[in-house]
């Protein structure tokens, strides 16, 4: 069999394995997203449709002077969020990865246990906790923290914190499986060689689970960056993300154009960080070449 | 003897496992100083706790005068090659060697002047900026060895170095490692379970059976001079009689009886007295395997015996021989002629062994569990005892059976 052949059937072979979820991403997620992109330039319809003019207005109607400070506070917000998420998710990792089996497993445990409850009661709950007359309240005052006509829900650092929240597994697990993998005599290295447990968290377990960080990074800046319910629920006029714009433009203004633009400006946003993530993938070593192994 | 590291009485448990019972070294300025022993018998727990990795639960570790046992990792003068380099994925060999020194901010200039004496010295100038997958083991081997000498460690601890490299690669390394500690003049400790590497570089031995230190000395007393069965046992191979003493011949020699065997001389290097009970380990090279027998002075035994099992090995060949009452005797023998030009021994002759009786060596301390570690291979039914016609029979009982079907 000749060379050429063989690679015609490996092809054929892996377009045939490829194809159910290429048709499945093409049809719900390549389509949809290029219609989006479509009815952005669409007119507004009389009553509330699509119009059938092509148009620029539509995308031009988002240098709104309301907007640019929205979508500057979704990026803020996402990346605080992310931020803070990571900073919270990668000593739990690392504790995770060096604690004894049994501990690890209840640390597991208590990781997933939020995935028992739906996202909605528990961003209820969050409410009651933060609520005026809630125990965190009641707390904070009885600790003379806070003032008594201080409020904690409806402000963008209740949002902050509900979302941290809700991100905080979708960080741990991710870290968790790449420190799981993560030699640890090589820190018991950077320490013979001098280096602080600090220092060697820092110059080398770090950069150890990069690939976690990185996909941790997206699985908790995405969701983010789309978030809609959070700032709807326990946030405040101040908090309004992207989201919940192009949600009352949908629902309330009937202005699905204009919806479909933003949204069209959302999907760009995100896209950024996943082209980002994908160049650092191609070459982790800022190396083309696949390593070569010599002798 | 100076003091230079001292390990005094130190112990280690986990849970109910002693892993270092109340061990006690000596080493020495500027010696290669090897633990070597099977894996579990503690060597790595006790280099764990001089790099500070592991606390001792009772004892003291000097060091040059000065009590290291609390002091953590990062402040001692003690620098480790881990046993699979522990080599810093994310950096280049050149980061990898300058971490240290940069750990302690030495300035810019000074670090890259260091570096490159070191990648000079170890010969890897060229590989600087690749990271440690793209090289092959000995230069990650060399690359680790670069990364803790450049500190100037007071100690450098190797954790079995060459165990991840191939025979002939590592037997070059080890070489390589008795030149670099030629040039930097440093302490080495150095831990391995592979007594080739240990004989052949180090200075002193300290062999290590569950977590006590058996023998400490140079390669050829632990070799030649084993004090327990096990020593004899796991560096090398042997032989163990054991008997006890019938007469004492003078202040040098004496019989012993060898239950099965006809008395044989050996060297009374303990001392030992009429009547007492005694263990002796022969080396296998002492041995001489003839088929004549051989014309031998005063002071040498003889025994006949069959020839069982043989083992040819280019430099030498390894013969089992039975003798008398089932005492079976490792033996090698060096070929320093050429082999072909003789007539040679083969499976079932009838030869003789002789060994002079100052080869022996009486042991202080024996068990039989060490009888494990000797090569031997497996005892055929037919041939216990060993006796001329029990053989025969076998092999007339095989034809037969062989014609029968």
């Amino acid at each position: 069999m000749s060379a050429p052949n063989v690679h015609r059937k490996n092809f054929l072979s892996e377009f045939s394995v490829s194809s159910p979820s290429f048709l499945w991403l093409t049809i719900f997620f390549l389509l949809p997203t290029l219609i989006i992109f479509a009815i952005s330039f669409r007119s507004r319809g009389e009553f509330g449709g699509i119009g059938d003019q092509w148009t620029l207005e539509t995308l031009q109607s988002i240098a709104h002077p309301n907007y640019p400070s929205i979508i500057w506070r979704t990026i803020w917000m996402s990346l605080a969020c992310t931020g803070l998420t990571l900073a919270i998710a990668v000593p739990v990792a690392y504790h995770m990865a060096r604690v004894s089996a049994k501990m690890r497993d209840l640390m597991m445990l208590l990781t997933i246990i939020p995935f028992w409850t739906n996202f909605l009661i528990r961003i209820f709950a969050w409410k009651s906790v933060l609520h005026p007359e809630g125990f965190l309240k009641q707390f904070l005052v009885w600790c003379h923290l806070v003032n008594p006509d201080a409020t904690l829900l409806y402000r963008p650092e209740a949002v902050l914190l509900v979302m941290i929240y809700t991100e905080l597994p979708f960080a741990i697990l991710p870290l968790y499986a790449a420190a799981e993998k993560f030699d640890f005599s090589l820190f018991d290295a950077a320490m013979d060689l001098g280096a602080t447990r600090l220092r060697a968290f820092f110059s080398i377990f770090v950069p150890g689970i990069a690939d976690g960080l990185l996909s941790a990074c997206l699985m908790v800046l995405i969701p983010c960056i789309g978030s809609y319910v959070i700032p709807d629920m326990v946030g405040g006029k101040d908090s309004m993300m992207l989201g919940n714009v192009i949600v009352r433009m949908t629902l309330e203004n009937r202005n699905i154009p204009a919806a479909a633009a933003l949204s069209a400006v959302l999907t760009v946003v995100m896209f950024l960080p996943l082209l980002f993530f994908l160049k650092g993938k191609k070459n982790p070593d800022g190396s083309a070449a696949p390593a070569k192994e010599v002798v | 003897m100076e003091e230079f590291l001292k390990f005094d009485r130190v112990t280690k448990s986990y849970g109910s496992l002693k892993a270092v019972d109340n061990v006690t070294l000596n080493i020495k300025r500027g010696e290669i100083f090897s633990i070597l022993g099977p894996s579990g018998c503690g060597k790595t727990t006790l280099l764990r706790m001089l790099a500070g990795f592991e606390s001792p639960d009772t004892g003291r570790i000097l060091l040059d005068g000065e009590d290291i046992t609390d002091q953590l990792p990062n402040i001692r003068k003690v620098n480790t090659v881990f046993q699979n380099y522990a080599l810093f994925p994310h950096m280049t060999v050149r980061e990898n060697i300058a971490f240290g020194l940069k750990i302690r901010h030495r300035p810019k200039a000074e670090i890259d002047a260091e570096v490159d004496k070191m990648l000079a010295m170890i010969q890897m100038e060229a590989c600087a900026d690749k990271k440690p997958n793209q090289i092959s083991g000995g230069q990650k081997q060399r690359t680790a060895i670069a990364r803790a000498l450049i500190l100037k460690p007071q100690v450098l601890l190797l954790d079995e170095p060459l165990a991840a490299l191939d025979l002939k690669l590592r037997q070059r390394m080890s070489l390589e490692l008795s030149l670099i500690h030629d040039e930097v003049g440093i302490t080495f400790m150095y831990v391995t379970h592979d007594q080739n590497e240990a004989m052949s570089i180090s200075d002193h031995i300290a062999v290590m059976h569950n977590g006590r230190v058996e023998q400490v000395g140079t390669p050829a007393e632990i070799y030649e001079a084993p004090r327990t069965s096990f020593v004899a046992a796991f560096i090398g191979d042997t032989n163990f009689f054991d008997g006890s003493i019938s007469e004492v011949v003078d202040s040098e020699y004496c019989w012993l009886d060898v239950p099965g065997l006809p008395r044989i001389l050996v060297f009374n290097d303990k001392k030992k007295s009429k009547g007492d009970f005694v263990h002796v380990s022969i080396r296998p090279e002492k041995f001489q395997i003839s088929i004549d027998r051989p014309q031998v002075g005063p002071k040498h035994n003889v025994l006949p015996a069959t020839v069982e099992d043989i083992v040819y090995q280019g430099d030498h060949t390894r013969y089992w021989v039975s003798i008398e009452n089932g005492w079976r005797i490792a033996i090698t023998r060096q070929h320093n002629r050429f082999m072909l030009d003789e007539r040679p021994i083969t499976w079932g002759d009838k030869v003789f062994i002789s060994w002079q009786s100052d080869d022996g060596y009486m042991l202080e301390h024996y068990s039989e569990k060490d009888e494990d570690l000797l090569q031997m291979p497996p005892q055929q039914p037919g041939e216990i005892g060993s006796e001329e016609e029990e053989i025969t029979n076998t092999l007339q009982n095989i034809e037969l059976q062989e014609d029968g079907q």
